[in-house]
């Protein structure tokens, strides 16, 4: 027995790898779900998340040859549900770099189980926000005016200090550089496939996919730096992203948006709901695909421990917002959080408070941590709460200065078409990389692996 | 002052001719290349499924160089960010909003932010994927276990002091099973 694992022994800490597995048998486990015939759960699943994705884009077409009239957006409320869902969805994805990149750089050996999956959700979950950003300026087909670029309109710039243009850099660059992340990582293991497939088709799509690795000293040399540096580069960006997500709404002069507190409480709010979300896809997958081998309890431990952490961050943001409001002695932003709690959208607020601030609570106990329907359904709960915050921050405009401006915003049932389309094109998205790609990083699992430890000894 | 070195930006060689072992444990790789090192075969190569700890070392090859390319990186995209966004707005296109400054900085810092980060990036993963040689869709590979659960000590020809059959018996002697050797002709 090496020291590394005496010392683990010792100190009671648990295996990231249970079930005494032997290199191969990693190989073998994680591979399997790419290589066997899909269950009838996924198809039925796939089916169903399928349909309501391709109902959801002949709605969008629809709504684009009518116009945005079919939604319920009026003069104070311009955005409705399309910004919701961008600062909900590109919350979510923030948890996937968090994970590969923040304990990355942390050292976290728990984060390979889990990282490559939700780094997938990551890429999935921001271009579901683009798509909403996208969606809300009405002419989508237009949306390529948000970059820059030499055109035949004269000497036209997009207007640099406009936070939407901050946010086309922003959100672009993040899933950029997410993208590549993930895709370095997962050469290695579609390597790995390539080699293990046996019919000619998967051997070719795998070759291509693959880009040729071989797993050479040098190249490995090279991959973990560039790992490194991109896990270094990731997590400014990662928080830098939300903070701009924060300023659309924290450079206006709104009262209750006008706050100094947005960026840390947005990006607080985005580890939150992206750990809610890798918890209910990590449950999902560790059942389905029978990993429980490598997302172990300690794994959705230490997630439920990270989401009751920012739960609480979150709630300290809540009550700091009511607080600076009332000592700031300004009657609007007063008036905005009365109205937030007491107003004609009270019942949002009051189900985020209970969604994100309380149900996380049951985490303080071992037992419920360990508990797997009340993760689950913990999680759930959270993620339903964040979806209400940006719905509660969003609908601030309907009261703002001047009450001959007030108007209520009442979501048609193309709102909620759109915000039940993402979740069809997110999950749509996942599960057919869930088919095509290993949803666990083979070739980093094994590097946490007990018996491998010693090896530099 | 340190400077980047050469060797630091060690590429990965085309597997054409030359001797292949194979190892079963992570430890067997590690002392096969400190012997082959200490032979003096330069230009070998190890086949790891997975990044093996203290292999660097073990092989003499020099921490990677890639930091060098993203901090040249990202001070290009730093000033793209800076120039682009001056010359746009008070230069090429000045447009007075609000009443302020045409050269107003302070807003610019988000992009500035991050074209920097995608300059770094994006070039760094391309400098990696040229010196690792990828993609290409039509190389060789040793053995299909090495990208599962083996371990792989490859000898090119190129390798100085190469001879064959001393090197089939080096690798032999290391405790590799399966010694190989490759040949263009051998090849599918």
């Amino acid at each position: 027995m090496s020291l590394a694992q005496a010392v683990r022994d010792k100190l009671d800490i648990p295996d990231l790898v249970t079930g005494g597995k032997s290199l191969k048998d990693v190989t073998v486990d994680i591979a399997k779900p790419n290589e066997d015939f899909p269950t009838k759960l996924w198809w039925n699943t796939f089916l169903l998340v399928l349909t309501i994705t391709l109902i959801d884009v002949a709605i969008i077409g629809y709504l684009f040859y009518e116009g945005l009239y079919l939604l319920g957006i009026n003069n104070p409320v311009g955005w409705g549900f399309f910004v919701v869902n961008f600062v909900f969805w590109i919350g979510i994805g923030h948890a996937g770099t968090l994970i590969s990149a923040v304990l990355f750089l942390f050292r976290q050996g728990w984060r390979t189980g889990i990282n490559r999956a939700a780094e997938a959700m990551t890429i999935f979950a921001v271009l579901v926000a683009a798509s909403n950003l996208i969606l809300h300026v009405g002419r989508p087909w237009l949306g390529y005016w948000l970059f820059p670029y030499p055109n035949e309109r004269g000497p036209l710039w997009v207007n640099f200090r406009s936070p939407l243009i901050w946010d086309t850099f922003a959100v672009s660059t993040y899933l950029s550089i997410s993208m590549v992340f993930w895709y370095l990582g997962l050469i290695p293991d579609l390597a790995t496939l390539r080699d293990r497939a046996t019919e000619t088709w998967r051997k070719n799509l795998y070759n291509v996919l693959a880009f040729g690795w071989v797993g050479s000293a040098r190249s490995w040399s090279h991959l973990e730096i560039v790992s490194m540096i991109l896990a270094a580069l990731s997590t400014p960006l990662v928080l830098s992203v939300h903070t701009i997500v924060s300023f659309d709404f924290a450079v206006s002069i709104l009262p209750g948006w006008h706050t100094t507190i947005f960026p840390p409480y947005f990006v607080a709010g985005a580890i939150f709901s992206g750990f809610a979300m890798v918890v209910t896809l990590m449950v999902i997958a560790r059942e389905v695909f029978n990993l429980k081998n490598y997302i172990t309890m300690k794994h959705l431990d230490n997630m439920n421990k990270i989401m009751m952490v920012t739960g609480l961050i979150v709630g300290l943001a809540y009550g700091t917002e009511f607080f600076i409001a009332w000592y700031s002695g300004n009657e609007y932003e007063v008036f905005a959080f009365w109205n937030r709690a007491f107003g004609p959208y009270g019942w949002a607020y009051f189900i985020m408070i209970s969604c994100n601030v309380l149900s996380p609570q049951v985490f303080w106990f071992r037992k419920l941590r360990y508990n797997i329907p009340v993760m689950f359904i913990a999680s759930l709960v959270v993620n339903v709460g964040m979806w209400f915050e940006r719905f509660v921050i969003m609908m601030t405009l309907n009261r703002d200065f001047l009450p001959s401006s007030w108007a209520m915003y009442t979501p048609t049932l193309f709102d909620y078409a759109m915000l039940i389309g993402t979740f069809g094109i997110f999950f749509t998205l996942f599960l057919l990389w869930c088919r095509i790609m290993p949803v666990i990083a083979i070739a980093e699992v094994k590097t946490v692996m007990p018996q491998k430890e010693g090896a530099h000894h | 002052m340190y400077l980047p070195k050469l060797e630091q930006f060690h590429k990965y060689k085309e597997m054409d001719e030359g001797v292949f072992g194979i190892f079963e444990t992570p430890e067997a790789i590690i002392h096969a290349a400190e012997k082959t090192k200490e032979k003096d075969y330069i230009g070998f190569d190890c086949i790891l499924p997975y990044p093996v700890h203290g292999i660097d070392e073990a092989m003499g090859t020099p921490r990677s160089g890639l930091p060098w390319i993203t901090f040249v990186a990202g001070i290009f995209g730093c000033a793209i960010g800076i120039l682009f966004q001056y010359l746009t707005h008070a230069y090429d296109w000045p447009l007075n909003i609000s009443g302020k400054s045409l050269n107003a900085w302070f807003a610019y810092v988000p992009i500035i932010f991050e074209l920097t980060v995608f300059s770094a990036g994006i070039y760094t993963v391309a400098a990696l994927c040229f010196l690792s040689g990828i993609p290409k869709a039509t190389r060789r590979i040793l053995h299909p276990d090495l990208t599962s659960h083996r371990f792989a000590l490859w000898i090119p020809k190129s390798a100085k002091g190469y001879n064959e059959s001393e090197v089939v018996s080096f690798v032999k002697s290391l405790g590799g099973s399966e010694v190989t050797v490759v040949k263009p002709e051998n090849q599918k």
